[in-house]
């Protein structure tokens, strides 16, 4: 048998230590049985909260584990289940975000493919504190390999009386639901998702309320990423108290890195929070130097959506607090590496492109900021660039950030801002040589 | 036309959420992967099944990139040209694919055999570059390993 995805992870270094753990067996095909999974210890936090925790004292756990969400903005997991109100006689539902399509992130295809027992356990765990009997998995169109596997995964739970009715006897019912997207960024983002699910078109909805109050059919719903979701099961089972041992002070747990582009060894990796950058680019272990032995230009830390950080800025912990510090973002935990060959004009051409393509033209200043910017942009890359175009791109950066429904607005001016200020004789050079520094540089095409 | 067990696929489906519209989505990637394409045509089709109105379901369906409108070949590869891709030579790929298949991107072959397309990050990024053909990924791609799988598809149609 062999994986769907050739994806490199750290498996061996997670199954020797005893504080990493969500990849403890990603190289192993059986982890995807239910038998295996159960062999190993699986479901048992999810019997363990069932049928010896209150769901209050599933949140306090969670709460008091500092589990932060890994989906990209990092807010504390068990305080946003709190927020569901406890008097609410609608139905609640939990859904998990594997929409995974932040540029650089292929960590939650990892777990899908290869633990998808854990996911759909921490699923349950989330919706019983929730109160929910209803759970979804909206995994993004493209994944069909990624979501035969859930749903194979779900028939197995069902199965086995994991999912059902009178889940071991306790009396609580929950059912699973996988729906799969239609490829759009924007639905990744919560409120979009909840449109999408409601067979709307993907586009975000106006905060407040915020769907713990009222989201999926105007019920509280609560929306998590599936790496936060597949960290769940684990807190049950080893205790808050050892989670919160994990990682740094602020940053509690591991978390999984996705190493991508010029990258000797490129892979999902888990570390602790507050792991060094600088290690995981170049330890053997990990990402093992950059290609070719050439020389590192820059690091996007946390998916397309982050700022850019320069190689003096690259002995940084990999958590919510460090890397701010350096003007940038843990994001997705998305990390893409280039080496002095690229220019950094192509690389903000690419982000922007993308960007603009999946703004989903709800509001004015991401709908039309992104496609000037993308089109100013252009201008600078092929040389054809005027003088005072990089303050003007500046400037409709400005206007964009925080004037935006949801965060794609600033999402898309923040890499653009960052490469501008620590990349600018770049930019300066495209337009008054009309063509590219590091082209010339280094004699490329 | 919808197969017999699209329909089949798309009332169990539709049966397990609490709200019909929700079924759109679900209905609409049935449809779109036994015909390869979406249209008005279907939208009805999927209206009668799951009672939602057919402007509705094509609402939805204009908003996602996912799904072809017109008619494709039999294979749609769909190359990543996002930045983990390009930092790995997606566009000399893309270039390398035109050149093969003798046609431009968001063409399709005489033989309708194949159409090349680009499209946004797929979540494979760590195995860049990377391409879909219909449902299936090809990951840490080579020219080498695109002649080899162009060469069994075409073996295959
Ligand atoms: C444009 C945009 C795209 C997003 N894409 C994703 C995604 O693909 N997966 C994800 O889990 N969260 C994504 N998010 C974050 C979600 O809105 C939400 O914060 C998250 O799913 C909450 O889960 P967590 O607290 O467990 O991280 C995105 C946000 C934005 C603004
Ligand atoms: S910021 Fe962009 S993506 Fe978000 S709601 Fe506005 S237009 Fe849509
Ligand atoms: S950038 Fe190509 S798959 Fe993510």
């Amino acid at each position: 048998m062999s994986f769907y995805s050739p994806v490199r992870t750290n498996a061996s270094e997670v199954a020797e230590s005893d504080r990493l753990h969500l990849l403890k067996y990603a190289e192993d095909p059986n982890q995807c049985s239910i038998d295996t999974y159960v062999q190993r210890g699986g479901y048992g936090a999810w019997r363990k909260a069932l049928t010896s925790m209150k769901p209050e004292e599933v949140i306090t756990a969670i709460k008091d584990s500092g589990l932060r969400g890994r989906g990209g903005a990092g807010f504390p997991t068990g305080m946003k289940w709190g927020f569901v109100p406890k008097d609410s006689p609608k139905p609640r539902y939990l859904i998990c975000n594997a929409d995974e399509s932040e540029p650089g992130t292929c960590k939650d295809r990892v777990i899908m493919e290869r633990d998808p027992h854990a996911m759909i356990e921490g699923m349950a765990i989330a919706a019983y504190a929730i109160g929910s009997h209803l759970m979804f998995v909206y995994i993004r169109g493209e994944f069909a390999h990624c979501a035969d596997q859930v749903e194979k995964a779900m028939n197995e739970a069902y199965a086995q009386g994991q999912l059902g009715k009178n889940i071991h006897g306790s009396g609580y019912d929950l059912d699973m639901i996988v729906h799969t997207g239609g490829g759009a960024y924007i639905c990744g983002e919560e409120t979009a998702l909840l449109n999408s699910l409601e067979g709307l078109r993907g586009m975000s909805r106006i905060r407040p309320p915020f769907p713990a109050v009222a989201g999926l059919y105007g019920c509280p719903t609560i929306v998590n990423n599936v790496e936060s979701l597949a960290s769940v099961p684990h807190i049950i089972n080893r205790g808050a108290d050892w989670y919160r041992s994990l990682g740094t002070e602020k940053s509690a747990g591991s978390k999984l890195f996705s190493l991508s582009g010029h990258i000797k060894q490129p892979g999902n990796y888990e570390v602790e929070l507050g792991f060094s950058l600088k290690t995981l680019i170049y330890d053997p272990k990990y990402g093992g130097g950059i290609l070719d032995d050439k020389k590192l230009k820059g690091v996007i830390p946390g998916g397309a959506s982050t700022p850019l950080l320069t190689p003096d800025m690259i002995e940084v912990g990999l958590d919510y607090e460090s890397l701010p510090e350096k003007g940038s973002m843990l994001g997705s935990g998305a990390v893409i590496v280039f080496h002095e060959e690229t220019c950094i004009v192509w690389v903000i051409q690419r982000l922007i492109h993308f960007f603009r393509h999946e703004s989903c033209g709800k509001c004015t200043p991401c709908h039309e900021g992104t496609a000037w910017l993308e089109k100013l942009i252009n201008r600078v890359e092929s040389g054809k660039g005027e003088e005072g175009d990089i303050e003007k791109i500046d400037d409709i950066c400005s206007n964009i950030l925080g004037r935006t429904v949801c965060p794609l607005g600033d999402a898309a001016v923040m890499p653009i801002q960052s490469a501008i200020e620590l990349y600018r004789d770049e930019w300066e050079h495209h337009i008054r040589h009309g063509k590219c520094l590091v082209k010339s540089q280094f004699g490329l095409k | 036309m919808l197969a017999e067990e699209s329909i089949a696929l798309i009332k169990e489906k539709a049966a397990k959420y609490p709200e019909r519209k929700s079924a759109i989505l679900p209905a609409l990637t049935v449809a779109y992967r036994q015909v390869g394409h979406l249209n008005d045509e279907l939208y009805s089709e999927i209206s009668e099944i799951i009672r939602v109105p057919a402007v509705e379901i094509a609402e939805a369906a204009t908003f996602y990139t996912m799904f072809p409108k017109h008619p494709v070949g039999k294979y749609l590869i769909q190359v990543c040209h996002n930045i983990s891709c390009a930092l790995l030579g997606a566009d000399s790929l893309i270039g390398y694919l035109e050149e093969k298949l003798e046609i431009k991107k968001g063409e399709t072959t005489s033989d309708n055999l194949f159409t090349l397309v680009t499209v946004e990050c797929l979540g494979s990024c760590c195995t860049a570059p990377m391409m879909q053909i219909n449902q299936d990924y090809y990951e840490n791609l080579t020219r080498e390993r695109v002649d080899e799988i162009l060469e069994e598809l075409r073996t295959r149609a």
